[in-house]
C-alpha cells in the first residue's frame, strides 16, 4: 500500500507546483482530444441525422455498423491510420506520421462512431409530435431537422462528452501515431504509459489524477445543465 | 448530402488548424530504442546538442527492431539504436548512409537472491543460461525483436543446447514473410513480447531470471524508491558487451529526409563534446555508458 499512498501524496505536490512538464502533458491532450472531439462533432452529429432522418435502404445495417464501431480498439484505429500515413503509405508525402495531426485524425476516427450512434438514439428518442408538427407547419427537412435538433440537444451534449471522454483517456492511437514525443505529442496517457515503463509513478499518479478530475468536471458541468434546464 | 459535404470540410479545416507539430527548421525526428530514452540520457545530451549545434531532436522511443522499421519506412531522419548485426545490415541495404559507433554498456543476467540455479559468479553468460534452462528456472524473455532480445537469442545459441525455432508468418508489403526466434522449449520459458522494464518487473513479481541492460537495471534499483530486489548473478562476458550506433537515413533511398542535420548531430555525438557527456553521465554515482568513438 506503501507505493499507492507515497505515490498519491507525492504527486498533490507535483500538482501544487504547478510543474510545467505536467503542464505541457496536459495542454497537449487537451488540444489533441479538443479538436478531434470537434471534428467527430461537426460530421458525427449530421451522419447520426442522416442514419436516423434519411430515407434509403439498409439504414438498420448502418445503425449496426455504426454500433459495432463503438467497440472499435483503438490500436487497430492506430495500425489502420499508420499503414496510410507511413512515409510508404498513400498518404506518406504529407509527413503526418509522429504529429498531433495524426493523432487528431485517429482520435476522430475513432469518435465519429460514438458521436453518430448516440446521436441517433437521441434524435429517435425525441417524440414524433414535434416533426409531424413542424411539417404541418410548413418546415421542410433541414429545419424540421434543427426542430428535433433543438429537443435531442441535451442527448447530443451528452454523445459529444462521451466521444470526448473516450479520446482523452485512449492510449493506442496517441502512441502509434502522435509517438510520445516530448513536448510535443506526450499526452496524459502515453506519459503515463513511459512512467510505468520506466517503474516510476509519482508524475503517472498526478497525470492520473488530472485525468479524473477533467473527466468528472466535464460531466458535472453537463449534468448540472440539464438538471437546471429541466428543472 | 450537400450540407454533410460542407461540414466534411469544415472538419478538414479544423484538421489543417490544429497546431502544426513545429515551425523551426533545425528538427530532425528519431527513432530509437527505449533504454536510451528511459535511461535518462538523453535527457542530458539533447539540451547540450540544442545548445552547440541549434539542433531539435524529437524523440520517438521504441524497441529497436520497430525504430530500425521506422529508419527502413522513411518515417524518421535518424536512428539510435543497439543490434551492431542489423545495424550494419541496415547500412549494407542502402536505407542508412553510415554507422556511427557511439558508445557501449553491457548486458547483466538478474536473478533472485535465492539463485535457484546457482549461476552466481560465473564468467561465462553461456554456462549460466546452461545452468538455467537445466534447472528449468524461471526465465523471462522480452521476445519483443528489440536489441535485447536479439542478444539473448545469440546468448542461447552460444549454449549449445537444443533450441527451438519459433516461427510466426507475418504481411509484410503484401508478402507474406516469416520470423523466426531461436528459444529454447518448455514451461519455464517465459516469452512476454514487451519493453525492458516490464520483462524487469515481470521477473521481480515472478522471481525468474532475466536479461537486462545494465542501464535499465540501475535505474530500476537505485533510481527510484520503490527499488528492485534482482540481483546481478552474471556479468563481465564479452559476449554481453552492448554496442549503440547512430544511421543517419540515406537521402538518396528517402529525398525527404533532413540528411545535413542528421548527420551534424552524428558527427556530434562522436566528437570530444559528446563523448565526455557520454562517459560523464551518472545515475546515482554509477557510469551507465561508455563512448565508443576514437
Amino acid at each position: 500500500m506503501d507505493l499507492l499512498i507515497d505515490s498519491f501524496w507525492s504527486a498533490l505536490l507535483l500538482l501544487a507546483s504547478a510543474d510545467e512538464e505536467l503542464l505541457k502533458i496536459v495542454k497537449v491532450s487537451l488540444t489533441v482530444s479538443g479538436f478531434s472531439t470537434l471534428i467527430a462533432a461537426v460530421t458525427g452529429v449530421p451522419l447520426g441525422f442522416w442514419v436516423a432522418f434519411g430515407r434509403f435502404r439498409g439504414q438498420g445495417m448502418v445503425t449496426t455498423i455504426l454500433h459495432t464501431l463503438l467497440a472499435l480498439p483503438t490500436v487497430v484505429v492506430g495500425l489502420f491510420v499508420y499503414a496510410f500515413i507511413s512515409r510508404r503509405g498513400i498518404l506518406g508525402p504529407l509527413d503526418l506520421l509522429y504529429s498531433q495531426q495524426a493523432m487528431i485524425i485517429g482520435q476522430s476516427i475513432l469518435i465519429i462512431p460514438v458521436v453518430a450512434a448516440f446521436t441517433i438514439t437521441a434524435v429517435k428518442k425525441v417524440d414524433k409530435r414535434y416533426s409531424q408538427t413542424a411539417m404541418t407547419l410548413g418546415a421542410n427537412r433541414f429545419q424540421t431537422a434543427m426542430v428535433v435538433a433543438m429537443e435531442a440537444r441535451y442527448g447530443i451534449m451528452a454523445a459529444i462528452t462521451a466521444a470526448f471522454g473516450r479520446v482523452i483517456a485512449e492510449v493506442g492511437v496517441s502512441m502509434m501515431l502522435g509517438g510520445n514525443i516530448k513536448g510535443f505529442t506526450r499526452t496524459m496517457t502515453t506519459a503515463m504509459a513511459l512512467e510505468y515503463d520506466k517503474g516510476e509513478f509519482i508524475l503517472a499518479v498526478a497525470l492520473g489524477l488530472v485525468l479524473l478530475t477533467i473527466a468528472f468536471g466535464l460531466n458535472f458541468a453537463l449534468n448540472l445543465f440539464q438538471s437546471r434546464v429541466r428543472a | 448530402m450537400k450540407r454533410i459535404a460542407t461540414l466534411f470540410v469544415i472538419a478538414l479545416l479544423c484538421l489543417c488548424l490544429a497546431p502544426s507539430a513545429f515551425a523551426g527548421d533545425k528538427v530532425i525526428k528519431m527513432s530509437t530504442t527505449t533504454s536510451t530514452q528511459a535511461s535518462g540520457l538523453l535527457d542530458i545530451l539533447l539540451p547540450a546538442l540544442e545548445k552547440d549545434t541549434g539542433i531539435q531532436v524529437k524523440v520517438i522511443a521504441k524497441g529497436t527492431g520497430a525504430a530500425i522499421r521506422d529508419g527502413m519506412d522513411g518515417n524518421v531522419d535518424v536512428i539510435f539504436v543497439h543490434a551492431k548485426s542489423r545495424e550494419e545490415a541496415f547500412v549494407a541495404e542502402g536505407y542508412g548512409t553510415k554507422r556511427y559507433a557511439v558508445m557501449h554498456n553491457d548486458f547483466v543476467i538478474l536473478g533472485p537472491a535465492s539463485d535457484p540455479a546457482g549461476i552466481k559468479g560465473d564468467a561465462s553468460a553461456a554456462d549460466a543460461l546452461k545452468k538455467i534452462a537445466l534447472a528449468k528456472a524461471l526465465f523471462v524473455s522480452r521476445g519483443d525483436d528489440s536489441g535485447t532480445h536479439t542478444k539473448e537469442q545469440a546468448l542461447w545459441q552460444a549454449t549449445g543446447l537444443q533450441l527451438e525455432e519459433k516461427t510466426q508468418t507475418i504481411v509484410k508489403k503484401g508478402k507474406e514473410v516469416s520470423v523466426t526466434a531461436v528459444q529454447p522449449n518448455g514451461d519455464w520459458y517465459n516469452s512476454i513480447g514487451q519493453g525492458m522494464g516490464k520483462a524487469l518487473t515481470f521477473a521481480e513479481e515472478k522471481a525468474g531470471y532475466v536479461i537486462s541492460d545494465r542501464g535499465t537495471y540501475l535505474k530500476y534499483k537505485f533510481g527510484r524508491d520503490q527499488g528492485l530486489n534482482l540481483e546481478v548473478l552474471c556479468e563481465g562476458d564479452p559476449l554481453l558487451f552492448n554496442p549503440y550506433g547512430v544511421i543517419p537515413i540515406n537521402p538518396e533511398k528517402f529525398p525527404h529526409v533532413k540528411y545535413d542535420l542528421a548527420k551534424q548531430f552524428a558527427e556530434w555525438l562522436v566528437s570530444a563534446r559528446g563523448q565526455k557527456l557520454i562517459n560523464d553521465y551518472r545515475l546515482v554515482g554509477r557510469p551507465l555508458f561508455i563512448g565508443d568513438a576514437k
